[in-house]
């Protein structure tokens, strides 16, 4: 029972280390599996684990008499039903989740992730990829290439997964055809170099029968490649993660009395050395390490992957979320672009506020910008306004504090973040980060000594913005027109945005698609606020057709200071006056992105003012706003 | 990937980190968590594990133990001797209820008694204490139904598990947000094998129960089992005589319902050697495991761990 003298005489750091603790360490493959239904996955991971005699007696014996109770492959083991273990899953012959399961030979260890092939359960496809180095992506050899094949390879692209093994199954079903082997090969390689995927070995397979599985078959003499485990064996993963910046993202502080203070994490990336200068994220302050704390003993060297305790030679606050860093700064942003892959069932709101976790952060999150959807069939990038279950696309979140974050293609861990529905504490998407959108590390705020209370005092009237949204001809401009005048009457101080006369000039670079329909409000958003800070009453006149973007300018200014007001006034009314002829134009399908027409106009909710454009004319409309402000004192 | 490269972890010790990252994280996520403590070899690997992640603070919770009163003496005996040797609080909870109507696996069957006395015992002292999260020992390589589980395993507040409706567990992120009631079961040990957890035991001299070691014990052969008659309690059958055979436990839960091993291993390198050996899985002498194929999904259903 005296094991403990093996480590006595080493430091604690060979203890770690892979050649000094166990010579004959094997390395360990993280495998996915992933394909449509019936394409064979959960047969193929039952007869590698079957073929790598990984299968206890007793194991055996009980897929004997579940096969003959439960199996679909005959008189013969169901080789399925080893992975298959969920009463639900045997009863409908399918896989519903995960199934994480663990074998080796004599070269490698291997966790396999055994993923389900229905759409409505991609979301553990997903998640299964997030943990693999390398993917086996199963393809029928009767069906080729189909659409679920595409959207599983879209999400093995996106989460990094380099590697990829195309088992072509029930090559048997096919007369162990090499034609159509061929053919099926070429097509995912074509589709895979387009995804960026750089590594592609094919394997025509019989799972069932264990063809090219463990050994080559026979019965495919044309195929010259190796076997599925040749090549699990083989393949060089090593994904280069070496020479990266460390990043330690604090889980917890342990205190156990008032003499130690150190702060507890695991190595995301890069290694640290007793004495190196560490900076601690988002405050930017600056310390040493002092000591890597260990219940083995103090380390000279904390190392990725490892779980440590870090002392720092200074009184540096830091607290769980933040994140030691040293070399290349990690960004520090509270507006980032990302790509989602949506898993809940409720369609992704614009606007709406998730809890982000990424590292050890939560921070709430609005998604500010849908910009695109990817179309899995064509790999394009579509226009949309939400994202179903199961749909990637492209969006910029606004964060409630600004996030340590690197981009995911540089660091999976600080780059990869989860969002949470709030009020049901379900995850509903997972997120990976392509970049900041920014930088408020290197722009600082200019004080400036007259502010907004001065200038409103001066003008005597507290400064907002009315912001007029409504389909085109609704009636706003007219609207916004006289209330302006009617200010000047009265005294008061004002501007007026109009979404036409600025797309002449500070706008005239953007077009009407829903992207620049958001840098439009952004940008007009940005000019009303100088404005506010001048102390005027701002009038915005903008169709401004998505609820998301005009929350996100609500919240560009304080409470009181944005008055919503909806111009409504229905589409038939404003069709009949079409003041610039543009329904016309867009009924004949000359304009595209027509709010109303093929595109959706989202009315506010609970808007400040709404005005009925069909039942009051301008004048009233007009005169029923300043008497709101009135009322408000706003003046 | 031949070529060992100094600086990365072994197998063993990354499978250290990701627990003692998992253990801290339900540390900082919850209100008040619990860890499981069954005595048993996982369970020593997790206590060893809590002690390095909170080092050298104590675990930031107490140990929770489940007593069904049919506990092998020995484990009781080492289990308070642990518990004073590392200063640890120990809660111990046994289903009053099934201890007034003398439930036991003789004269109620395998299923009532681990019903009445683990799982509902189970659920009573999480609701007594208000514990958010109980962190366990299971592995993902006991069963297949294991294999399936997350690594934060979401309860209702009735204990139930969902099976079909599992949080989706992306790299290393969890999501642990809870309503009131519900609840959260931790299973840092997910990724281990049984050969790891033997030779982690070995690599880092973690006491276990002596009774993984072999000795000549006073066995009975019952339904293909070797049960160890460990007190008075234990009735036998006519024609039945305790024998004393050299033999040992992969596992081990109450003494009725676990078969145990012809064996002479003695130490730990002869258990690893054995355990690499061995042609049959460690559940096989968990009698009830037997009780039909989905038993145990079914049991983490209702709210067994």
């Amino acid at each position: 029972m005296t094991v403990h003298h093996a480590i006595i005489g080493r430091t604690p750091e060979a203890a770690w280390t892979y050649a000094e603790d166990n010579a004959h360490d094997k390395p360990t493959l993280r495998l996915v599996t992933c394909g449509s239904v019936d394409d064979g996955k959960s047969t193929l991971v039952g007869r590698l684990l079957y073929d790598s005699k990984m299968l206890l007696d007793d194991q055996l014996d009980a897929l004997a008499s579940d096969s003959k109770v439960a199996g679909t492959a005959g008189p013969a083991l169901d080789f399925a039903l080893l992975v298959d273990g969920l009463q639900a899953e045997r009863e409908q012959g399918i896989t519903i989740d995960v199934a994480y399961r663990f074998f080796a030979t004599r070269r490698r260890r291997f966790v396999v992730a055994d993923t389900p092939g229905h759409v409505q359960y991609t979301r553990n496809m997903a998640t299964g990829a997030s943990h693999a180095d390398l993917a086996v992506v199963l393809i029928d050899a009767r069906k080729g290439v189909v659409s679920q094949t595409r959207r599983h390879s879209h999400i093995l692209a996106l989460l990094g997964v380099r590697h990829v093994l195309v088992a072509v199954n029930k090559m048997d079903l096919v007369g162990f055809d090499a034609d159509r082997f061929t053919t099926i090969s070429v097509a995912f390689r074509t589709m895979a170099e387009q995804l960026g995927i750089a590594d592609v070995q094919c394997v025509p397979v019989a799972a069932r029968d264990g063809d090219n599985v463990f050994r080559t078959s026979g019965r495919m003499p044309w195929y010259s490649g190796p076997s599925v485990m040749e090549h699990l064996e083989s393949v060089d993963v090593a994904d280069g993660i070496e020479g990266r910046p460390f990043r330690f993202p604090v889980q917890w502080v342990n205190r156990p009395n008032a003499e130690f203070r150190g702060f507890s994490g695991r190595v995301a990336s890069g290694t640290l050395r007793c004495g190196d200068p560490v900076v601690v994220h988002p405050s930017g302050r600056r310390s040493r390490v002092s000591g890597i704390v260990t219940a083995d003993g103090r380390l000279q060297q904390a190392i990725s992957g490892q779980s440590v305790t870090l002392l720092l030679a200074d009184e540096v606050d830091a607290s769980r979320g933040d994140v030691l860093t040293s070399g290349t700064p990690p960004m520090v942003a509270d507006h980032i672009a990302a790509h989602l892959i949506w898993f809940d069932d409720e369609a992704m709101r614009p606007g709406r506020r998730y809890l982000l976790k990424s590292g050890t952060s939560s921070i709430g999150a609005v998604v500010s910008a849908m910009k695109h959807r990817v179309c899995i069939d064509t790999m394009a990038q579509e226009t949309a306004l939400t994202l179903e279950a199961n749909e990637i696309g492209c969006v910029d979140l606004v964060l409630d504090r600004p996030l340590v974050c690197d981009a995911y293609r540089d660091n999976r861990d600080l780059g990869s973040f989860i969002l949470i529905d709030p009020f049901n504490r379900r995850t509903v998407a997972a997120g990976l980060i392509d970049a900041p959108l920014r930088r408020p590390a290197n722009i600082s705020w200019q004080t400036i000594d007259i502010d907004k209370s001065v200038r409103a005092r001066l003008k005597q009237q507290k400064p907002c913005v009315l912001w007029l949204t409504g389909l085109s001809g609704a009636g706003k401009s007219t609207i916004a027109n006289l209330v302006d005048r009617r200010l000047c009457e009265l005294g008061r101080h004002t501007a007026l945005l109009d979404g036409d006369n600025l797309r002449h000039g500070i706008n005239r670079d953007l077009g009407f698609s829903p992207e620049a329909r958001v840098e439009n409000i952004r940008r007009v958003t940005e000019i009303a606020a100088l404005f506010v800070d001048a102390g005027l009453i701002t009038l915005v006149s903008l169709i401004s057709p998505f609820r998301a973007e005009r929350e996100t300018a609500r919240r560009r200014f304080a409470t009181g200071e944005f008055i919503e007001v909806h111009v409504a006034t229905p589409l038939a009314a404003c069709e009949a006056r079409d003041p610039k002829g543009l329904y016309k134009r867009a009924r004949a399908g000359e304009l595209s992105n027509f709010t109303g027409i093929d595109q959706p106009y989202e009315a506010p909710e609970t808007p400040d003012i709404t005005i009925d454009g069909a039942a009051l004319s301008a004048d009233e409309a007009a005169e029923l706003i300043v008497r709101h402000l009135r009322e408000h004192h706003y003046f | 990937m031949a070529e060992p490269r100094p600086l990365a972890l072994s197998h063993l010790r990354r499978l250290e980190a990701e627990s003692i990252a998992i253990m801290r994280e339900v540390a900082a996520e919850f209100r008040k968590p619990v860890m499981l403590y069954s005595i048993g070899k996982d369970s020593s690997v997790l206590l060893h594990l809590a002690m390095k992640a909170f080092h050298p603070a104590k675990p930031p919770f107490p140990l929770l133990h489940i007593d069904t009163t049919w506990k092998f003496r020995d484990m009781i005996a080492f289990r308070d001797q642990r518990v004073r040797e590392l200063g640890l609080d120990l809660l111990v909870h046994a289903n009053p209820e099934g201890i007034s109507q003398d439930i036991n696996p003789f004269a109620h069957g395998s299923a009532l008694y681990t019903d009445v006395m683990k799982t509902q015992a189970l659920r009573q002292a999480l609701d007594i204490h208000g514990f958010d999260a109980a962190i366990g020992g299971a592995r993902r390589d006991e069963e297949k139904s294991r294999a399936k589980e997350r690594i934060f395993s979401h309860r209702s507040v009735t204990h139930r598990w969902d099976p079909k409706n599992q949080r989706p567990e992306l790299w290393n992120l969890y999501n642990t947000l809870l309503a009131p009631g519900e609840s959260m079961r931790v299973f840092p040990l997910s990724n281990w094998t049984e050969l790891d957890v033997w030779e982690y035991i070995q690599l880092e001299n973690i006491p276990i129960v002596p009774l993984y070691f072999a000795s000549l014990r006073p066995v009975v052969e019952r339904d293909g089992a070797l049960i160890m008659v460990d007190d008075e309690r234990m009735p036998l059958q006519p024609g039945e005589a305790p024998q004393w055979r050299s033999i040992r436990f992969r596992t081990l839960g109450c003494y009725p319902l676990t078969g145990a091993t012809p064996s002479t291993a003695s130490d730990l390198s002869a258990i690893v050697r054995e355990m690499t050996a061995s042609r049959t899985s460690e559940r096989q002498g968990r009698v009830i495991d037997r009780d039909s194929a989905a038993s145990m999904e079914r049991k983490k259903v209702e709210g067994y761990f």
